[in-house]
């Protein structure tokens, strides 16, 4: 069974959400980033840009496949992994940690209670994932 | 009634008809109306035998008047630049000729071979970082630059030079219809872009300046203060270049281009009356991503061999389907093989000399037609290998009276600009000498008396 941290939220199309004071880091969870293979190429918003829950917000790569990324808060872009740029093998190799893809400052507090906690995305995968 | 050409049997029809639930073909074809029928045979006449056909269409063929049976001095966008007989011996081999997309890279290093020559000598030659395997040809190409810039900067205006070839504008409009980008027109009075102009509608929404050089007219823009006028503004810059003249002039990815784009077909390829063509596309390293068209890397095997295979094929639509930067996910091989033989066969002096040969022969034209009563040049500003003249009587009827002395002697550029109504534009190549020239200019002189 895939890391799924017990600190952190989750959304059905496997990114993770991890709340710090007012704003929430995003990236991708271990069994996305396992399921994609190797990550060759992360696209990211600009900060600044406005997010909104549910939608797309860039576009990760990896040898097998391109997925789109979803945002699991509305809200504006406040920070950019700039390094995934040249290291997108980061999201592979510490897919919670250096792997980390954006900062949101969200705009509602209620889509929080939305996402999945690390119990539910446990049974989510159990279930297959999708 | 049995057609040597229809492949099913007469009762092979009768059993389709009765699945149908139809009597006969007469009653299948009852719903459409009589009127848009046609009620008599086709008006063809008997079969002929092979000689007889071989005899027949070679009548009719010579009856066009092209760069073989009469001197050519069209362009406006395609050239009659010379295409060396080993192009031709070369593009025959089967390998070449005959595969449709042989893109494997186990079975299909020869070609990926050829199209990684191909890219490498393109992005050179216009200065670029990257060139994809060709597009269909320079108009697509641009409107799949103005796709681009749209992708990439994510606004909605494209900015076009009035001086860009009218048929690639027209084409852009189209691709740019789905999206709903705006086009927008800047002048070019004296025959290049009137960059005050340009610096006052290129602003916040724009995605994409574009200019051609040298351009429509054949004149030389100032590619650099374009460029300039683009990026303050956070546009890209878009150039449309010939890549034939290249050896000559600057590589417009040296001055500030984002983009390049252009017609290939005079690397090699025939003018064909317009077609098969090359559409060349250039770019800068940080925009592949957003580049359409196919492209050729290459790598090394778990041996360490050199090999070639498609690269970024996650930006192609069979794997991202809606989503893909663009919907032409294939080149034209054969073509962009025909410049890869000319480029390596010319070597960097043989295209040196292309382009020197090119525009001293225009400017020897340009001064020998120009010295013609009533004929003048247009425009004042510097050009390449073709220029526009004004001329004393309407330019259709001299072409048409120049074509039955063996002269192709040019495009008139009233259908493409109304204010233009009085010119011709001419295009010199290489391959014109001095003695066509002058027995040009004694008949332009005879037409417009």
């Amino acid at each position: 069974m895939a890391n799924v941290p017990r600190d952190l939220k989750y959304t059905r199309e496997h990114e993770w959400a991890k709340p710090e004071s007012d704003r929430v880091r995003v990236g991708i969870t271990a069994y996305a980033q396992e399921q994609l293979g190797d990550v060759v190429f992360v696209e990211l918003p600009k900060v600044g840009a406005k997010l909104t829950a549910a939608k797309n917000f860039g576009v990760v790569e990896s040898v097998k496949a391109v997925s789109d990324l979803f945002a699991p808060v509305s809200g504006e872009v406040a920070e950019v992994n700039g390094e995934l740029t040249q290291k997108p093998e980061t999201v592979n190799q510490d897919p919670y940690g250096k792997g980390w893809m954006i900062v949101v400052k969200p705009s509602s507090k209620a889509e929080w209670d939305q996402l999945l906690t690390a119990q539910q995305y446990e049974e989510y995968l159990a279930q297959g994932g999708h | 009634m049995v057609s040597r050409y229809i492949a099913n049997t007469p009762d092979e029809q009768k059993r389709m008809l009765g699945v149908i639930g139809a009597a006969s073909l007469e009653e299948l074809l009852v719903k459409i109306p009589a009127k848009a029928r046609l009620a008599r045979p086709l008006g063809l006449t008997p079969a002929l035998a092979e000689t007889d056909l071989i005899r027949h269409v070679t009548a009719l063929a010579a009856r066009n008047a092209d760069a073989d049976s009469h001197v050519c001095f069209m362009g406006a966008g395609s050239y009659d630049h010379y295409v060396p007989s080993p192009i031709n011996h070369m593009i025959s081999r089967g390998e070449f000729f005959t595969a449709y997309t042989p893109y494997q890279p186990e079975a299909s290093q020869g070609t990926l071979r050829s199209i990684y020559e191909y890219q490498t000598m393109i992005a050179e030659l216009t200065g670029m970082d990257v060139a994809n395997a060709s597009i269909y040809d320079g108009a697509s190409s641009l409107a799949e630059a103005a796709l681009m810039a749209h992708a990439v900067t994510e606004r909605g205006e494209i900015v076009l030079s009035r001086a860009v070839n009218p048929l690639y504008k027209r084409v852009t409009a189209t691709y740019c219809e789905g999206p709903s980008l705006r086009l927008r027109d800047v002048g070019a009075p004296d025959g290049v872009t009137d960059l005050a102009a340009a610096k006052k509608v290129v602003g916040p929404k724009t995605a994409a300046l574009v200019v051609q050089t040298p351009n429509f007219y054949g004149c030389l823009e100032d590619v650099a203060a374009a460029a300039e006028i683009a990026h303050a503004a956070g546009a890209l810059m878009v150039v449309v270049a010939d890549p034939v003249n290249l050896g000559v002039l600057e590589g417009p990815g040296k001055l500030g281009a984002d983009i390049v784009v252009g017609e290939g077909q005079g690397l090699g390829v025939p003018m064909s009356f317009g077609g098969p063509n090359l559409g060349v596309f250039a770019a800068k390293n940080e925009l592949v991503r957003r580049m359409p068209g196919r492209l050729v890397g290459a790598t090394v095997d778990r041996d360490g061999r050199r090999g070639f295979v498609l690269t970024l094929q996650t930006r192609e639509q069979h794997i991202r389907r809606a989503k893909a930067t663009s919907n032409i996910c294939t080149n034209v091989a054969l073509c962009a093989l025909m410049a890869t033989i000319y480029l390596a066969t010319l070597g960097r002096d043989g295209l040196v000399r292309v382009g020197a040969l090119s525009t001293a022969k225009a400017h020897y034209a340009a001064q020998r037609l120009g010295a013609v009563p009533g004929v003048s040049l247009r425009f004042a500003a510097p050009f390449f290998k073709e220029f526009a003249l004004k001329l004393p009587k309407p330019p259709e009827r001299v072409v048409s009276r120049l074509a039955k002395q063996g002269f192709l002697a040019g495009v008139p550029l009233k259908t493409f600009e109304r204010s233009l109504a009085d010119c011709l534009l001419v295009a010199v190549t290489e391959k014109r000498t001095k003695t066509e020239i002058d027995a040009f200019a004694v008949a332009l002189e005879k037409a417009v008396a």
